[in-house]
């Protein structure tokens, strides 16, 4: 018994030196044939790399817009079934803003919102870009870290004080690599003084550009840039996740109450929650890194089938080989691991080229798509493991018919 | 029919009422029909016959390609009918050398490997270091001793068919089988190779070899002729020709022509 394993194991190993040898003897052919796997696999670990690279990027973009933000928007106007969009409304209030602070128990931090565009004039030199009105706890809200400088105070908010916190990219297209704290800015002919330096944050989940805009205390946008009494928006962090909803539901109500609109009337107003968008992001995403790893995974079945193609084409083509091997007393078993044997390593090998060319590719998008590609171990191993299973399952059938095959007539094959 | 007796030697190879019929379509063929013959160790014996005649098919059932439809086939005491694939290959890795019409020989490897090829696959297995020793053994047996690392396709088709001959005497079988041997080569180098075979013989290696040309056969030393299956004639052969001389004759002819 021990004797006929250990028989097996040495006839195993031989076989695989035979199959190895019979491999190189034909070096364009094997390395075409591993080609559909190379290329099936490489394309799984890019996919699933690029895929979760965006995963992570709109996970970290969810997260940069703050931690458990609700985010209060006017209502849009309807006027003769014309919607004029989000905010058009001027519904919200700073009483209103004020309400939530003071009776949503949940709140931790609050900031009422202004919003417009402008001429911003300084250094000498012209900049349109946002004008943004915010209270202090802003970006706190954000989870904002300031460059440099520092952030204004509830005394400057409450005294419409003319300062100013800019973002990274106006600096430097206002001022270039000259330090812009303490300098001043000029907004609708309005000097303000820039008191702090926003750290750059990235492309918005719009694609806008977070990083072109200028802070000033909301007082200040109110009475001097937008001269309204009506608020953008309202940014609310709630204490927890999990208070969220009830949070939610209770602006909802103080708000339609202090709007006083009746049961049948839709609310004036929209509430953004960030956890729910970010909910509905990820889940989206993963089903991107799904529906890519699946699409890819498709290529490697196909590379897989070329396998079994070109192993059938080589049974034929190799008849009298196998005739040759047959008659000098090769056992059937024998022929058959070889076939499986050489299968199995044509897809191994195909599945570690595939792995180096596919971090190589998501290195290459990263270098050209200026795109983070995290390439999984995970994503490896499946594509690896996969091929390995692929050059089992498809070569099985050309190993079974190989050892099948008549000695008689595969000698007089031609 | 009953052999011709050979003494101070064992048979090789005992068929009795050996048959072997093809189902063709609708019909049947009787390729060979109730043959009994024994071959004796140390014989080099010829079969042949038009195409046909059946020789083929009794030759692949001497080499375990085959199996009978009815009778009995002893190779070396062993009865062969019954035998299932694992247990032929086996037979014919222990007891049996081919040498065929094509060479066939594996292309794009060289002649030691080819010659490597049958203990690749000997239970219990060769140690690399002796299936080398043994694969340069065997192909300077056949005078090929300087072109291990040939490619078949960088060889002539004698030394082909010497490398041929080589992976045949590598496992030291009991029987060498040779199909047609020289049908792809010309005068001389078949002459040459009747005389690698006779040396073969001479010390000792049993040969039995199919070819439609009496030329050929008149090397052996025994004669068999097939029909339509059945062996019409079998003896001993009483003009034996032998390989040096019919290359000195052929030296001598050659001389002729060239001072014409």
């Amino acid at each position: 018994m021990l004797a006929s394993i250990n028989a097996l194991l040495v006839q195993s190993w031989q076989t695989v030196f035979i199959a190895l040898r019979a491999l190189r003897r034909n070096k364009m052919r094997s390395a075409l044939t591993a080609l559909g796997i190379i290329i099936g696999v490489a394309s799984v670990v890019a996919m699933v790399a690029v895929g979760n690279g965006a995963q992570a990027r709109i996970t970290s973009q969810v997260a940069a817009l703050g931690q458990n933000l609700l985010t209060v928007f006017a209502g849009s106007r309807h006027s003769g079934g014309v919607s004029s969009g989000l905010g058009s409304a001027s519904a919200i209030t700073l009483a209103d803003a004020d309400a939530i602070r003071r009776e949503v128990a949940d709140v931790v931090a609050l900031s009422p919102e202004i919003s417009s565009t402008a001429q911003a004039i300084a250094n000498g030199r012209n900049w349109s870009t946002s004008i943004v009105g915010e209270a202090p706890d802003y970006l706190k809200i954000r989870d904002w870290k300031l460059a440099a400088g520092s952030m204004f105070t509830e005394r400057e908010v409450s005294g419409a004080a003319k300062v100013a916190v800019i973002g990274s990219k106006t600096a430097h297209e206002l001022f270039g690599p000259l330090n812009p704290i303490s300098q001043t800015v000029r907004v609708n002919n309005i000097p303000f003084v820039i008191i702090g330096l926003l750290a750059t944050k990235g492309a918005g989940m719009g694609g806008q550009n977070q990083d072109d805009r200028i802070i000033i205390p909301y007082t200040t946008a109110m009475r001097r840039i937008t001269g309204d009494r009506y608020l953008r928006s309202v940014s609310v962090q709630i204490v927890s996740a999990e208070r969220m909803e009830v949070a939610q539901q209770q602006i909802v109500s103080l708000l339609r109450q202090r709007h006083r609109l009746t049961a049948g009337q839709p609310d004036d107003f929209n509430i953004f929650n960030q956890k729910e968008i970010a909910d509905t992001v990820k889940s989206i995403s993963t089903v991107i890194t799904l529906l890519l790893g699946s699409i890819s995974g498709i290529s490697l079945v196909v590379g897989g089938i070329g396998i079994m193609n070109i192993m059938l084409v080589s049974v034929t083509e190799r008849t009298r080989e196998i005739g040759i091997r047959i008659a000098v007393g090769a056992q059937p078993s024998a022929i058959k691991l070889q076939f499986l044997i050489e299968a199995i390593t044509l897809s191994l090998f195909g599945g570690l080229l595939g792995v180096l060319l596919g971090v190589g590719a998501s290195r290459m998008v990263e270098v050209f798509a200026d795109f983070k590609a995290i390439v999984s171990t995970g994503s490896i191993l499946l594509a690896f493991s996969v091929s390995f299973v692929i050059g089992v399952f498809f070569g099985f059938y050309p190993a079974c018919k190989a050892a099948a095959l008549d000695p008689i007539e595969a000698l007089r094959y031609e | 029919m009953s052999a011709p007796s050979q003494p101070a030697a064992s048979p090789v190879i005992q068929l009795r009422n050996l048959a072997r019929t093809y189902q063709s379509g609708e019909v049947e063929v009787k390729a060979v029909r109730n043959v009994t013959l024994d071959i004796f160790r140390g014989d080099f014996v010829a079969i042949m016959g038009a195409s046909g005649s059946g020789k083929s098919t009794l030759m692949n059932t001497l080499g375990c390609l085959d199996q009978p439809t009815s009778g009995e086939y002893l190779l070396d005491g062993v009865g062969v009918a019954g035998l299932n694939r694992k247990q032929l290959a086996k037979l014919r890795n222990r007891k049996l050398g081919f040498v065929f019409q094509s060479f066939n020989l594996l292309a794009r490897t060289s002649a030691l490997e080819n010659v490597e090829l049958p203990m690749l696959y000997a239970l219990p297995m060769v140690p690399r270091r002796e299936r080398r020793q043994r694969a340069i053994a065997a192909l300077e047996k056949v005078g090929l001793g300087d072109r291990l690392g040939h490619h078949p396709s960088q060889l002539s088709g004698g030394q082909q068919q010497r490398i041929a001959i080589a992976r045949a005497l590598v496992n030291q079988p009991e029987l060498v089988l040779a199909d047609e041997p020289t049908g792809n080569l010309d005068t001389r180098t078949s002459i040459e190779l009747m005389g690698l075979f006779q040396e073969l013989n001479d010390s000792g290696i049993t040969i039995v070899m199919v070819t439609h040309e009496l030329d050929i056969a008149a090397y052996c030393k025994r004669m068999m002729v097939m029909r339509d299956g059945v062996v019409i004639s079998d003896s001993r052969n009483p003009t034996r020709r032998l390989a040096a001389e019919a290359r000195s004759s052929l030296d001598l002819a050659e001389q002729d022509v060239n001072l014409t």
